[in-house]
């Protein structure tokens, strides 16, 4: 196994406040890891800086040997670590098709000239793109729904189509943003099989965020612990259950009697 | 192959409406006031699409699209009446001229949000329609001598092209990459699309295409003044787009002829006529809100007869 993701000192200030600090981490090809943590932890802000929605302003992140942080976010996605939202940003007066077709784009290389002008190369390159954003949908069972609006999908299926879209940008990385957040144990259990499907399909390495501790203890390998901005803890599912700085940030400390 | 044959489909009946069209006009049976009126109408139509592929598909709300009807339409002036070029290379140079304004304009500006981005694109068409007022190489505020060129068939073939070539540009992965960034500019770019690439290509497409229409709205008129390109004329165009619906493409064809006809029918009522034209407009408002076709176009009410759609 060799280092895909390694970030060193990260850490992110918004004007006076330090949202993110002195972050380090680091993923072997094909772990399976869970960022846990309170409300307001730092989580999410941790995926913007990773996918370049934010600049850190100390610290580094290297991506299969390359550094990345303050790269444009679509570059980020091209190097190969794509992600889902934790509030659904899906396109939404675009059909379910389309949604995947988005993200395949930068896979595609016909260029705007041979489109305008409905060369062979336009019809090639456009075939190619429906069908490979087709097979995402059949493995994700949306298939049926293709030429739907992705407004008008049932909330559980516009967070697979969600995670379908985002596989669809060839990431060697997926970062998914609580995707059990809003599911019932049913659809949270399909979709723990599911990730681990996709995970050895597409040979992917995968960073969670969730709340849902069943999933997160369920299926990762390793989990970091982040609270007010700092990494408080990280090992295994079981090291993590019983670490009492974790226990603490949870529940708050123990009275002393 | 099915496409191809809906294309053929179109390209039938585009020939036969200009044929029929252009017979009438070569017997004489439309007066020079309904044949202006015709040309307009191209003109509209052109602005229209143009500046959909800028505010309806890419979700750029510009409103200075006159600025680059004006280089258009004074570049091609300039072409003819100055360098004594043909007409059609005039067009073309305008249309070329306007696309690098339009690169010029939209580079700095499309980093631009909202209502910032619309005062931002408000003002470089004001400072374009300034720096022609002061130029006394084209008239000035007098306005330039331009003689009558635009013909039929030069308004019916510009036309033709500008939609062509934006929904041909709509339909691909490029226009899919321009409605994402309409629709969630954030996860647009973090699916790997280069959003200020794609928002600068819409802005040069659409500018050049008014550049088109600028050309032929100077050769039509006889003269032109910098006046005629205030921003009273990006909001007439900016209308034709809303009541057409944002984001459909056939509703500012269809936005843009209906608006034509109304202004032209109510040129016998000086006294009432923006009244009226402003009672139009408040009314489609009111009854369509989201204008006349809203996101669909005129194909998709064929489309849905044959498949119904899924049901979720």
């Amino acid at each position: 196994m060799s280092t895909l993701l390694k970030v060193d000192s990260l850490g992110i200030q918004f004007g006076g406040l330090k949202a993110v600090q002195n972050v380090n981490m680091y993923m072997e090809n094909g772990e399976l890891i869970g960022l846990i943590g309170p409300n307001g932890a730092g989580k999410t802000t941790t995926f913007n800086m990773l996918t370049g929605v934010y600049a850190p302003t100390e610290g580094t992140i290297t991506f299969a040997g390359k550094q990345i942080q303050g790269l444009d976010p679509y570059k980020v996605t091209r190097g190969g670590i794509s992600r889902t939202f934790q509030n659904i940003r899906l396109f939404k007066e675009l059909s379910v098709l389309d949604n995947v077709k988005v993200a395949n784009h930068s896979l595609a290389n016909h260029n705007i000239l041979s489109s305008i002008f409905r060369l062979p190369k336009h019809f090639s390159g456009e075939a190619k793109m429906e069908e490979e954003s087709l097979a995402f949908l059949k493995i994700f069972g949306l298939d049926v729904y293709k030429d739907e609006l992705s407004k008008n999908l049932p909330y559980g299926m516009q967070r697979r189509l969600e995670i379908a879209r985002a596989l669809a940008a060839g990431p060697k990385l997926l970062l998914l943003d609580e995707p059990a957040a809003g599911m019932n144990p049913q659809e949270t259990k399909e979709l723990m099989d599911l990730i681990a499907f996709i995970r050895k399909e597409f040979d992917l390495t995968i960073l969670l965020i969730e709340h849902d501790m069943n999933l997160v203890m369920g299926i990762c390998e390793r989990i970091y612990v982040l609270d007010h901005g700092q990494l408080i803890a990280e090992g295994t599912p079981a090291e993590i259950r019983s670490n009492p700085k974790v226990i603490e940030a949870y529940l708050g400390e123990e009275v002393a009697d | 192959m099915k496409k191809s044959k809906v294309f053929w489909g179109y390209a039938i009946i585009a020939l036969v409406l200009y044929a029929v069209v252009q017979t009438l006009i070569s017997f004489g049976m439309v007066n020079t006031h309904y044949q202006n009126m015709l040309i307009t109408m191209c003109i509209n139509v052109m602005l229209a699409v143009s500046l959909h592929l800028v505010i309806g598909v890419t979700g750029q709300f510009s409103i200075g699209h006159a600025g680059f009807l004006a280089v258009g339409a004074y570049i091609s002036a300039i072409c003819t009446m100055k360098l004594g070029m043909p007409f059609s290379m005039a067009i073309l140079a305008g249309a070329v001229v306007a696309m690098l304004a339009g690169l010029l304009v939209g580079i700095p500006s499309l980093r631009l949000r909202g209502d910032y981005l619309a005062i931002a694109t408000l003002g470089f068409a004001e400072i374009i329609r300034i720096v022609f007022l002061n130029i006394d190489y084209v008239g000035g505020a007098a306005g330039m001598q331009v003689t009558h060129q635009s013909t039929w068939t030069y308004a019916f073939v510009g036309t033709a092209i500008t939609i062509l070539i934006i929904s041909n540009f709509t339909n691909s992965r490029h226009g899919r990459a321009c409605i994402a960034i309409r629709e969630d500019e954030i996860a647009a770019d973090a699916m790997g699309i280069n959003t200020t690439y794609y928002k600068v290509a819409a802005f040069a497409v659409g500018s050049f295409f008014a550049g088109v229409a600028g050309a032929i709205y100077a050769h039509n008129f006889y003269i032109i003044q910098p006046t005629a390109f205030g921003f009273l004329k990006s909001f007439d165009i900016l209308i034709l787009v809303v009541l057409g619906g944002l984001g459909s493409l056939s509703g500012a064809v269809l936005a843009a002829i209906f608006l034509t006809f109304v202004s032209t029918y109510l040129q016998a009522f000086p006294e009432t006529r923006m009244i009226i034209y402003s009672l139009v407009l408040i009314l489609v408002m009111l009854y369509r809100p989201t204008g006349l076709l809203g996101t669909k176009e005129i194909t998709d009410l064929f489309k849905f007869r044959k498949k119904g759609g899924t049901k979720v």
